[in-house]
Parts: structure tokens; C-alpha cells; sequence
């Protein structure tokens, strides 16, 4: 969807300001919202592409006055409300009025090393061949879903070159709403910056976005 | 210009200030995230004792200086050096370094002609098991929206002058690759060992948006 999120090539923002010897977390409550997160994963066993889905719907003034585990604190408590883990009532009481509901699984204390450290690999094995190889030209499409996407605004209708295969990988823009993983070619495509934002560009510019098959077709022949 | 009012920077020394005092002055949003742990652990979802080991795991074993050991140890074993640009992921497990938000990881080396700089525009995807959790600033507007279209403006507020002719490779985190970037070796450290470069290598020089302490800055 073109959210909030898609935040590539907006200008407006003002400085960067990074901040000496900062903290890993600013506030008591920051702790507390990523290890929540963290741990109800393995109670609700959602994709990673769902939960950035939600993150993306947030209406966009309140996407960008909120801090990054406010978003988390958002995107949670929908997590927890909307397939009934708990109602709206409890959530605002704090407390359990209703039974809980069956769970994936617990996170324990003992399980977490290994959580943290267990590498999840999204290559799956592929139904076809990859349709364009290291070297190759290709163009990315001009398209504008209402759902979850990781082709950004600024890199659609462009066109790069094949710079590696990562594989056949979990297709987010599937595996977000629960249609599956559906798998697809991802590649890692190189664009030129004046490709991507004209001739007044940085020509020393590239960029590179890692981007699925169903993102690309053959070039215009020239 | 009119100062930015609304960066996650700020909001998140807004939301700290009302955090001094926890217990009597909680803001809004501490409220609601003590709410929903007693709710999610009352109900048996979650283990208070995983929610502590979680926190103490990133705040004090996973952070920069994962990434800092694989890049002096790049620095002094070619053989390492070829496995790591080519198997990120194996060659970085190799260390004990693997796991969530890193499960696909490709390094990219700074060379004088090329300068590489890692971003995710679309949400913060980082590195973890060799950075930790992101910096706010790497999960702010400004980032996330510059870094693709003037990476130079973004390192000159960072101290960092390339010559022009550098070529900048900015690689934005679309998918689940991971990126993490091998800066060049600082001179003046032609006979030092692993254990006396890693403490050179910056965190921000493995996003990019930084270069390694020179010898005589890390004496300071």
C-alpha cells in the first residue's frame, strides 16, 4: 500500500541527530513493549509480513508522531484483540475477565537463548526456474496494491540490473494476509541514482533493493 | 528552517522524561504497556521470566561488538575475509553470531572507489545478531527518507567527507537479507591483531554512516 512507511526520496524531515553512547532503550517501557512483542510472537505465530502490514495501516499523522515502540505498542495490541486472545475490555482493565484461548506455543525463560540464536531461513524450493540472471536488465512494475508490498514507491517503473539471486524466498505481499507463503524468485536489483531521480541525481549514487519476480518484467526493448 | 517537531528522536526523549518518576507520573503509553503485560502474563501467554531474559539478552550480549569481532577478524584472515563477502551468514555463525534478523546476511565491502551505506526505507530491518536493536536515529524519517536519494547530505551530518569521485551504494532492506558493511582498515594498524582492531570498528561504520577510529582516536 502506499502508507506512511513507504517514506523513500520524502524530504521535510530535517537533520539527523544521532545521540552519544545511546541507550539500547530510552524508557522503562520500551524494555518491557520489546520483549512483550518478542515473546507473544510465539503465542500468536504470525509472519513477520502481517505484523509490518499493521505497522504500515496506522493513518499516516499518527504513523509519523509515534515513536518506533509506540508503533510496536500499536501494532501488539491489535495483535492480542482482533483473533481474540483477550476483548478491548480487558485490554483497557489491564486484567483477565475471560478464559484465555488456545496459544501456538509459550515462550519460557529457558527457551530463549535458543529463540534468539535459531536461524529462520525464508528460501523454500522453487517451482520454476528464476526467470532472470545475474547481469540482466529488468524493469520494475508500475503497480499500487492496497495491501502489503516491499517494492517502494520510488523504485517502481525503473529499471536496474540483476546484481545477485538471493533465491526462491517467502513472498510477503502472500504471506501478509494469510494467502500462504507463496514463494517467488527474490533478487537483488542495482538502480542508478539518476535512473531513480533524474539527471540532477548524485551520479555517483546507486541503490540496491532486494525485490521478488512478481516486482519485475523484461525491459522495453531498446 | 523550521526545527522538526515531530522526529521519533524527539518523542522519544518526550516519552522518557515522563518515565523519571514511573509509579506516580507514567505516561499514556507506559501505562498501556503495563496493562497489556499483566493482561498477556495473567492469561498465560507469555513468561515474565522470557520477557526479562529477552531484555537482559539485548541490552547486554547482542550489540556492535558482535560486528565489530567479524570485521577485525576480517581484517586479518584473508581466507575469512573471501568466506564472509561470500557466505555472510555461514561465515558469521561461524563466530556464534546467528539467529533472528539475521538469518540471511550479506556483507559489503568499502573499497576507495565504493562506499556502501544500509538502510531499510520501508520499516528499520537491522541487522541484530551483529548490531543489536537499531539506534533511533536508523529508525527515524529523516534516515529512512534520505538515505536512498542524498546518502552524501546523511554522512556529511555524520562527519564524513568522501572524496566526490567515491562511488556511495546505498542497499535498502526490502526483503529478509541483512546487510552489514565491512569498512576499509584504518592505516597505522599494519601489525595489530584482532583483539586491538575490533575495539576500532564503530558501530555506525558497519551501517555506513560512520568509518573506524583512527589508532590514535581510540587511544582517547
Amino acid at each position: 500500500m502506499n502508507g506512511p512507511h513507504d517514506l523513500g526520496g520524502m524530504m521535510g524531515f530535517g537533520p539527523i541527530k544521532p545521540e552519544r553512547n545511546e541507550p539500547v532503550f530510552h524508557a522503562p517501557w520500551e524494555r518491557r513493549m520489546f520483549a512483550l512483542d518478542f515473546a507473544f510472537g510465539a503465542a500468536d505465530n504470525q509472519p513477520i509480513d502481517a505484523n509490518r502490514h499493521r505497522h504500515e495501516k496506522i493513518p499516516p499523522p499518527r504513523y509519523l508522531n509515534s515513536s518506533y515502540y509506540q508503533k510496536w505498542l500499536e501494532s501488539l495490541e491489535l495483535r492480542v484483540v482482533e483473533p481474540g486472545f483477550a476483548s478491548e475490555a480487558e485490554l483497557a482493565a489491564g486484567h483477565s475477565v475471560n478464559p484465555p484461548i488456545h496459544a501456538h506455543g509459550l515462550l519460557r525463560g529457558s527457551d530463549v537463548a535458543n529463540a534468539v540464536a535459531t536461524r529462520w531461513p525464508y528460501t523454500r524450493p522453487a517451482g520454476a526456474p528464476a526467470m532472470y540472471a545475474v547481469g540482466e536488465r529488468v524493469k520494475t512494475r508500475n503497480i499500487h496494491p492496497i495491501g502489503h508490498t516491499r517494492l517502494p514507491g520510488y523504485a517502481r517503473a525503473h529499471i536496474g540490473t540483476v546484481e545477485r539471486v538471493n533465491g526462491c524466498m517467502v513472498f510477503p505481499d502472500s504471506n501478509a494476509h494469510g494467502r500462504g507463503e507463496d514463494p517467488h524468485w527474490c533478487y537483488c536489483i542495482c538502480f542508478a541514482g539518476i535512473e531513480l531521480w533524474g539527471s540532477d541525481a548524485d551520479p555517483a549514487l546507486s541503490v540496491s533493493l532486494d525485490l521478488w519476480e512478481p516486482y519485475l518484467e523484461a525491459p522495453d526493448p531498446t | 528552517m523550521e526545527p522538526p517537531r515531530h522526529d521519533t528522536h524527539e518523542h522519544s526523549d518526550h516519552e522518557h522524561e515522563h518515565d523519571h518518576d514511573e509509579g506516580s507520573m507514567l505516561s499514556d503509553t507506559a501505562l498501556r504497556v503495563r496493562a497489556l503485560e499483566s493482561l498477556l502474563v495473567e492469561k498465560g501467554y507469555v513468561d515474565p521470566a522470557a520477557l526479562n531474559i529477552l531484555i537482559d539478552t539485548y541490552e547486554t550480549k547482542i550489540g556492535p561488538r558482535n560486528g565489530a569481532r567479524v570485521v577485525a577478524r576480517a581484517w586479518t584472515d584473508p581466507s575469512y575475509r573471501e568466506w564472509l563477502l561470500r557466505d555472510g551468514t555461514e561465515a558469521i555463525a561461524s563466530l556464534g553470531y546467528s539467529g533472528v534478523q539475521g538469518d540471511h546476511m550479506v556483507v559489503v565491502e568499502n573499497t576507495p572507489q565504493q562506499h556502501n551505506m544500509i538502510v531499510c526505507t520501508l520499516c528499520s530491518c537491522y541487522p541484530w545478531p551483529v548490531l543489536g536493536l537499531p539506534p533511533v536515529w536508523y529508525k527515524s524519517a529523516s534516515y529512512r527518507s534520505r538515505a536512498v536519494i542524498d546518502p552524501r547530505s546523511i554522512l556529511t551530518e555524520f562527519g564524513v567527507t568522501l572524496p566526490a569521485e567515491t562511488n556511495i551504494r546505498v542497499w535498502d532492506s526490502t526483503a529478509e537479507i541483512r546487510y552489514l558493511v565491512l569498512p576499509m582498515r584504518p592505516g597505522g594498524t599494519e601489525n595489530w591483531n584482532e583483539d586491538r582492531l575490533a575495539p576500532l570498528v564503530t558501530r555506525d561504520s558497519m551501517i555506513g554512516t560512520g568509518l573506524p577510529l583512527a589508532p590514535d582516536e581510540a587511544r582517547q
